[in-house]
């Protein structure tokens, strides 16, 4: 088989960053070659540069080996290059079928349009309602429209950027099988993922990819993903722990037949939720994206006023009707899924941003005015016990990295000494340095008698640091799963809607 | 009332309403695209007047035409590089546009003001701007160019990563609006004055900018809208003809009014909305460098 991509000294920076330096690697044709790499090492940049739609500092691409300027997504599409999204490029207020039409390089007659994507469905095994908007779509249908959008092009290289992300097992395997047969009918996949285990299942050849160099092509046939892992991140992860420490006899956090009759198509509404926290029990609610955890999410905070029926207590008190703030001097901590413009300001100095979140402690103001002395003082603290990589306090938030900014964040909450703390997708994006660190922190934080909160997509995490995982899907809440012995299949049931 | 009156009000609000439908509909079909253009009045101003004094100085109404077509061209072209190319807030550009507009037309028109010429029979562009809004509701929902509009004002990064030349929609869509502002204002100029005089598109501008958020974006609910505006300000002077006692403050701001109670309601919900305004509009479009 001969080389269909060549990517020739490929240099790509930004200010302060290089994203691409040197990438030079060839794909074969008719393969799946997988790009691993973990968040921050290129291969999203990469990709990108071979659609169009960034363009490189410098470096070559060779097609079929014969030079290619790709200078718009379009001149890649006449090329035979199509791409999936990880965040989706649909239209929401769009139907299906309007998708489908926007997709499309040449001019096509709807029928034809109709007849071709059918035959496509029909093939290989995608179920689409044409006529529905995408709103009313679920994710994993909604990437079936994606791809079959791309495969109207009868595309000759398919770019997949993190496909799985959003996926339960079980769409996992069908989308797998799909991937496999289209190789088969003669397809390229360029297929990103920084999931080891994926990318031994499905793919023949795998480039790894460390801040922005490549660090190896390799077939994945000898490969397992402890090998592979390694060569990822250039050095071992420590595993998180889990020790149980759980007070059986002190309810902490009681959720009651929680739900919510919201009209709005595009939130889910909350079904029923009964939930059961013990003193020092680190408590998982696991599940597909878009399944309720935002709206979940909004209650528990309640900075919104939320409308919902049934009853929330904190050690036997009644919150429902309490302000963010008030929860919070309860000694209930967040930290929200998106670190920048919610749990932190980015145009403001980290200092600023201790205060913004803890000013009803009165021991931050004098009078009306703001004690900077000691807000300083516990930002250097929280930066000093939580290793974040920082010059000093007063570096504003958007300036620090993921990972740093979410040890801040995350070292902040856990510093005003909570009995609850709920997080949000902790380690969502973040390097895996960080990423062992703060799993290491909540486990820690646990075994103190702290109880814990943790709504996340990643599976892998959960059952790292859970006692016990709850699945959320379409608003209702699974029962809890013990995370010791805990049966696989059956979680991965859960994560499908299929409840005992 | 009789019939003659009946039939000579409904004239009369024919004639009037005119440049809001041309106005409107150009604007709808530049927010559909995701850009809100808030120069319209200082547009409609300059199309007026270019017009007008290119009809004085040639005698010529195709002249005075193009001249007219072409100012709107110019002006909106300057507005859409502004806002496209050096991503200035599209707000304030707009007003920019509008104050320049005023000051621009005005000057030019010094000289002109109270000069008699030969207006232009107006149901030919009566008819014209029916047939607009039918060109457009069809463009919009039956082209597959009226669906890259679309998708560019509901989210231009999609659009931008199936391969669609977002700026370049957007240069079209603020030019056929500018465009149509000034055939609106060549209209007022030449047909239903005809006459210059200083500032005399008086506020219609405006009132074409509620009007499409009335209308939620859909072009036949803002013909139907531009007629109750453009009724609602000749029932003021008939009213009053027939001596009912309410203050001409109260008519002009009916419009306003109306719009306001529209986007209530459609901001009551956020769903409402979601599904009808552009979810681009006005936010700045930056290509990944």
């Amino acid at each position: 088989m001969q080389s269909i991509v060549e990517f020739k000294n490929i240099f790509k920076s930004y200010p302060g960053v290089i994203a691409n330096d040197d990438v030079s690697f060839n794909i074969k044709e008719q393969s799946i070659h997988a790009i691993l790499g973990e968040n921050g090492a290129g291969k999203s940049t990469l990709v990108k540069i071979l659609y169009g739609h960034v363009k490189p500092d410098s470096g070559k691409i060779l097609i079929n080996s014969d030079l290619a300027t790709i200078n718009s997504p379009s001149t890649a599409k006449n090329l035979g290059i199509n791409m999936v999204f990880q965040h989706f490029s649909l239209f929401e207020s769009l139907t299906v079928v309007e998708n489908l039409i926007l997709g499309m390089s040449e001019n096509i007659s709807l029928t034809k349009l109709k007849d071709k994507s059918k035959t496509i469905c029909d093939k290989y095994g995608f179920k689409l309602n044409l006529n529905s908007p995408i709103s009313s779509l679920s994710v994993g249908q909604r990437q079936s429209v994606e791809i079959v959008r791309s495969l109207l092009n009868s595309p000759k290289i398919l770019i997949m950027d993190e496909p799985t992300s959003v996926l339960t097992p079980d769409e996992i395997s069908k989308l797998f099988k799909i991937i496999k047969n289209l190789v088969k009918d003669g397809l390229t996949v360029i297929f990103i993922s920084h999931k080891l285990e994926e990318i031994i299942n499905l793919s023949d050849y795998v480039t790894i990819m460390r801040n922005g160099k490549v660090v190896s092509t390799i077939s994945t046939q000898n490969e397992d993903p402890e090998t592979l892992g390694y060569k990822m991140l250039g050095y071992k992860v420590s595993k998180a722990k889990q020790v149980s420490n759980i007070d059986i006899s002190r309810d902490i956090f009681n959720i009651k037949n929680l739900s919510t009759q919201s009209k709005d198509p595009f939130t889910i509404n909350l079904n029923k939720i009964d939930l059961n926290l013990k003193k020092g029990q680190i408590f998982g609610i696991a599940g597909v994206a878009g399944n309720g955890q935002k709206e979940l999410m909004e209650i528990l905070l309640n900075e919104n006023d939320y409308e919902f029926s049934g009853d929330i207590f904190f050690k036997d008190l009644n919150i429902n009707n309490l302000s963010t703030f008030k929860r919070k001097s309860l000694s209930i901590s967040y930290v929200t899924e998106e670190r920048l413009g919610h749990s932190a300001v980015p145009e403001m100095s980290l200092s600023e941003n201790i205060f913004l979140s803890m000013n009803h402690k009165s021991e931050f103001k004098k009078g009306d005015f703001i004690n900077f002395e000691k807000i300083n003082s516990f930002a250097s603290d929280v930066i000093k016990n939580f290793n974040v990589d920082t010059p000093s306090y007063n570096v504003k938030a958007g300036k620090l990295s993921g990972g740093n900014l979410q040890k801040f964040i995350i070292g902040r909450e856990i510093m005003s000494n909570p009995e609850l703390l709920i997080l949000s997708q902790p380690t969502w994006g973040i390097d895996a340095g960080s990423e062992a660190f703060i799993k290491k922190t909540i486990v820690e934080l646990s075994q103190k008698g702290v109880s814990i909160i943790i709504i996340s997509h990643d599976l892998d995490e959960l059952l790292e640091v859970c006692h016990q995982i709850s699945v959320l899907y379409e608003g209702s809440l699974s029962n809890p799963l013990k995370v010791e012995g805990i049966n696989i299949t059956k979680l991965g049931k859960y994560m499908g809607g299929l409840f005992d | 009332m009789s019939i003659e009156l009946i039939i000579g009000i409904l004239n009369i609000v024919l004639i009037s309403t005119t440049p809001l439908v041309f106005a409107g509909i150009g604007e709808l079909v530049t927010e559909k695209s995701g850009v809100l253009n808030l120069g319209l009045e200082g547009l409609m101003l300059v199309g007026a007047v270019t017009g007008f004094i290119t009809l004085v100085l040639t005698g010529n109404y195709f002249y005075s035409l193009f001249l007219s077509i072409l100012s709107g061209v110019i002006l909106s072209g300057i507005f859409a590089f502004l806002v496209l190319n050096l991503m200035t807030n599209q707000i304030a550009t707009g007003l920019a546009l509008t104050i320049f507009g005023i000051g621009l037309s005005a000057m030019l028109g010094k000289k002109f003001g109270g000069t008699p010429i030969d207006g232009l029979n107006p149901y030919y562009f009566i008819v014209i701007s029916f047939l607009l809004v039918f060109f457009v509701a069809y463009f919009l929902s039956k082209t597959k160019t009226g669906l890259i509009v679309r998708a560019v004002g509901e989210n231009h990064n999609s659009a931008y990563a199936l391969g669609y030349n977002v700026i370049k929609t957007r240069y079209l869509t603020i030019i056929f609006g500018g465009v149509m502002s000034s055939l609106a204002g060549y209209y007022i100029s030449i047909c239903y004055a005809p006459m210059w005089q200083e500032g005399m598109t008086a506020g219609r501008g405006w009132i074409a900018l509620a009007l499409v958020v009335f209308a939620t974006w859909k072009p036949w609910r803002l013909l139907v809208g531009a007629y109750i505006f453009g009724g609602v300000a000749i029932m003021q002077m008939n009213l009053q003809a027939i001596g009912v006692k309410l203050p001409g403050q109260f008519f002009n701001m009916m419009p306003y009014l109306a719009t306001i109670i529209v986007l209530v309601f459609i901001s009551s919900n956020k769903l409402r909305l979601k599904l009808s305004a552009p979810s681009s509009l006005n936010i700045p479009f930056e290509k990944n460098q």
